[in-house]
């Protein structure tokens, strides 16, 4: 395991640093390849989002000069970067890989956009055949491991703004908002950001009702909506199965009688009144309503607040999945560096044996079959019991940190060619497989 | 043997009871799969277990603790229908607790209780019973819905519904199946009652109204129809249709334990 990450995000470098070192996703393939050029790296990706720029490898010795890579690449001097710089090795490297694919390492904890970021990043290097062996593992990993986090705990199950809680509610209310209609009532900022991310999640149509009717007609025409005078305000807004509220009314311009109104012409289907005007709105006695459902900016503002620190209680049980993850992987990553010793060291054996039967063979004259048999158990007899301690000695230092001093000593040993260094470590398990039939 | 089969039945339904108990206190995705998956099993058991009753080729069908068997039977398969639409267990929550007790019931006693009048169309007596019971399901199955709607209701107005633990679905998910299930059982409690009063004819010449259990269910099927209609003309919903709900369920158990009293529709040991 000779990974190593070298990077800035949202915490380590202000936006000015970051986007000077912003790649755009045409320039990524060619900075892959010129990354696996570098001295001393065999593997390399980049990923490259408005948080976060990394440079992710896997390297010859465990040593490469990632900062040199950075220098060059951004024609940037050493005082201008690195202070900004974090860099990880090894098994850390896993650790922050897998954070950031579960979105723990993320601005917004939780958030869902950076494991896509990721796996396109994984893609691109991918296709240029930048990331093909243990990196190739490394991601894949992180990927699963990202998806548990997502299935096993809560922590992006969550909305943290008030437009997405607002979609959260109507959809607690209506189930699916395909086909429902939105009021606007108040032209404002605020609102509009609410109903667009209403009309994202499939909301059918908008009106928009205003004081000053061509503020009306103006917003209307941003979401291909209707303007409604605010006289009819009354007589229409029952088509509606969302209203958002936020005139500036000093008293509230939806009161228990309107209320009323509106469920017996809606023959008591529910509504949903998303209020966000200071005074508000809705009047307490409509708010009161069966079937009228009225969240003021306070409830909302709220639910964001525990929605925030659920999210955080989340977190912690994901950094524990991960914990737990980093050392599975590091265990299996390990084994597979000796794979391909202890395979090399069965074939050499295997060789020998082969060799020395067939050298022998011609003094021993005609075998019987139960001879050819017997000859055969008692060499690989032999055989097995002389690896038997080499390969458990292997597997039990591939845990350890003496892992390459025990794979060279066993090479030097056995005048071993360890071929498949670099073979896709997919194929691995299959040799492991054999490892243990042959023992 | 076939009782046997219907306490294995039991034991599944035991499951989704476990579920319906902690259902209400917090979510686990897991433990509902589990209890879906045990009240699946349970369903294979008590099937197996009403096609050996039915195999018997016996009048037993109209016995109280085989009829319980069949409701519970019914109730459970409207559940699964649900879950297969809306894909939520949140129903379970009422129905399992209605359909273990029923399974218990009838899984208790060996010895069953027999109708013991004769009865010449056993046709239309099985008609009979099939029908009301599957009224009497979607029935069970709707007033469920009205009380998780209520709940989901005072959630979303005490504005505590956006926490991370709910497992209820949408309000006007909920809405739906307590309609559709109303709808549906609406003409096979009709179907059930006109059955029953052809059977009455057949076996006694007449139909006597003034006999409770004749009476608690037309009162119920009475209710039932306000409930149907008030739905479909002004949309009642919500605290209105829970208690409409309520007094129906409460009419249907009363005219199931009018069976005791009724003059007509009496059991006795076999």
């Amino acid at each position: 395991m000779r990974f190593q990450l070298i990077g800035v995000n949202h915490k380590s470098a202000p936006l000015e640093v970051r986007e000077r070192l912003a790649i755009p996703e045409s320039r990524l393939p060619d900075t892959c390849r010129e990354l696996t050029a570098y001295p001393g790296i065999e593997e390399g990706m980049v990923i490259s989002t408005c948080n976060r720029v990394e440079v992710v490898t896997h390297t010859t010795n465990g040593h490469a000069d990632l900062r040199g890579f950075l220098h060059d690449h951004f024609h940037l001097k050493p005082e201008e970067l690195d202070a900004h710089l974090y860099e990880f090795r090894e098994k850390d490297v896993v650790r922050h890989l897998f954070r950031v694919a579960a979105s723990l390492d993320s601005m917004v904890v939780g958030e869902a956009q950076i494991l896509g970021q990721v796996k396109e990043a994984y893609a691109t290097a991918r296709a240029v055949g930048a990331v093909r062996g243990q990196l190739d593992q490394l991601f894949s990993r992180a990927f699963a491991v990202a998806k548990r986090v997502r299935s096993e705990t809560a922590v992006g199950s969550s909305s943290v703004s008030i437009a997405s809680v607002a979609v959260e509610l109507a959809k607690k209310i209506f189930g699916t908002l395909q086909g429902k209609n939105v009021f606007i009532v108040g032209a404002g900022k605020m609102s509009e950001l609410a109903a667009r991310h209403l009309m994202a999640h499939g909301c059918a149509s908008i009106f928009v009702a205003n004081r000053t009717y061509d503020r009306a007609i103006g917003l209307a025409q941003k979401f291909n909506g209707q303007a409604i005078k605010f006289e009819d305000l009354y007589s229409t807004c029952d088509k509606a199965d969302i209203v958002i509220t936020s005139t500036g009314a000093p008293h509230a311009i939806f009161r228990r009688e309107h209320g009323e109104q509106f469920l017996a012409r809606r023959k008591n289907r529910p509504m949903f009144f998303i209020d966000i005007a200071v005074p508000r709105d809705v009047s307490q006695g409509m708010a009161k309503l069966d079937g009228i459902f009225a969240y003021d900016i306070d409830d909302l503002q709220q639910a964001v607040t525990s929605h925030v620190a659920d999210r955080r209680k989340e977190a912690e049980r994901a950094e524990a999945i991960i914990a737990g993850e980093v050392e599975k992987f590091e265990a299996r990553i390990s084994t597979l560096d000796v794979v391909p010793t202890i395979v090399s060291l069965q074939d050499h054996l295997e060789t020998i044996r082969q060799a020395e039967i067939d050298r022998v063979r011609g003094r021993m004259g005609q075998l019987t079959p139960e001879q050819e048999i017997a000859i055969e158990a008692l060499t690989r007899g032999i055989i097995n019991k002389v690896m038997h301690t080499p390969i458990t000695t292997l597997k039990s230092a591939a845990k350890e940190s003496e892992a390459t001093t025990v794979v060279d000593v066993v090479k030097r040993l056995f005048n071993l060619q360890v071929k498949g260094k670099d073979i896709p470590l997919q194929e691995s398990p299959k040799k492991k497989d054999e490892v243990g039939t042959r023992q | 043997m076939s009782l046997l089969w219907l306490r294995f039945a039991l034991g599944c339904y035991f499951i989704g009871l476990i579920y319906a108990f902690v259902a209400l206190s917090r979510t686990s995705d897991l433990f509902s799969r589990i209890a879906l998956h045990a009240a699946s099993l349970g369903m294979v058991f008590h099937f197996v277990s009403l096609t050996e009753l039915f195999l018997s080729g016996q009048v037993v069908w109209a016995s109280v603790h085989n009829g319980e068997s069949l409701l519970a039977f019914l109730s459970m398969a409207f559940f699964m229908v649900i879950y297969t639409i809306y894909q939520t267990t949140s129903p379970g929550v009422v129905v399992f607790p209605v359909v273990f007790f029923l399974t218990f019931v009838a899984a208790v006693d060996e010895q069953p209780v027999l109708l013991t009048q004769f009865v010449s169309h056993k046709g239309w007596l099985i008609a009979h019973i099939i029908l009301i019971f599957t009224g009497y399901a979607a029935l069970v199955l709707s007033f469920g819905a009205s009380l998780l709607y209520l709940l989901q209701e005072r959630r979303l107005k005490s504005k505590k519904a956006t926490s991370l633990i709910s497992f209820l679905p949408a309000l006007e998910v909920i809405d739906q199946i307590g309609y559709r299930s109303l709808l549906l059982g609406f003409p096979f409690m009709t179907l059930g009652l006109l059955t029953g009063s052809v059977v009455a004819m057949t076996t006694y010449g007449h139909v006597d109204f003034l006999d409770p259990k004749i009476l608690l269910s037309l009162l119920m099927w009475a209710v039932y129809m306000v409930m149907v209609f008030t739905r479909w003309n002004s949309g009642w919903r919500g605290r209105r249709a829970a208690f409409l709900a309520t007094f129906a369920f409460v009419a249907a158990l009363a005219a199931w334990a009018a069976n005791y009293f009724s003059a007509i529709h009496r059991f006795a040991a076999s």
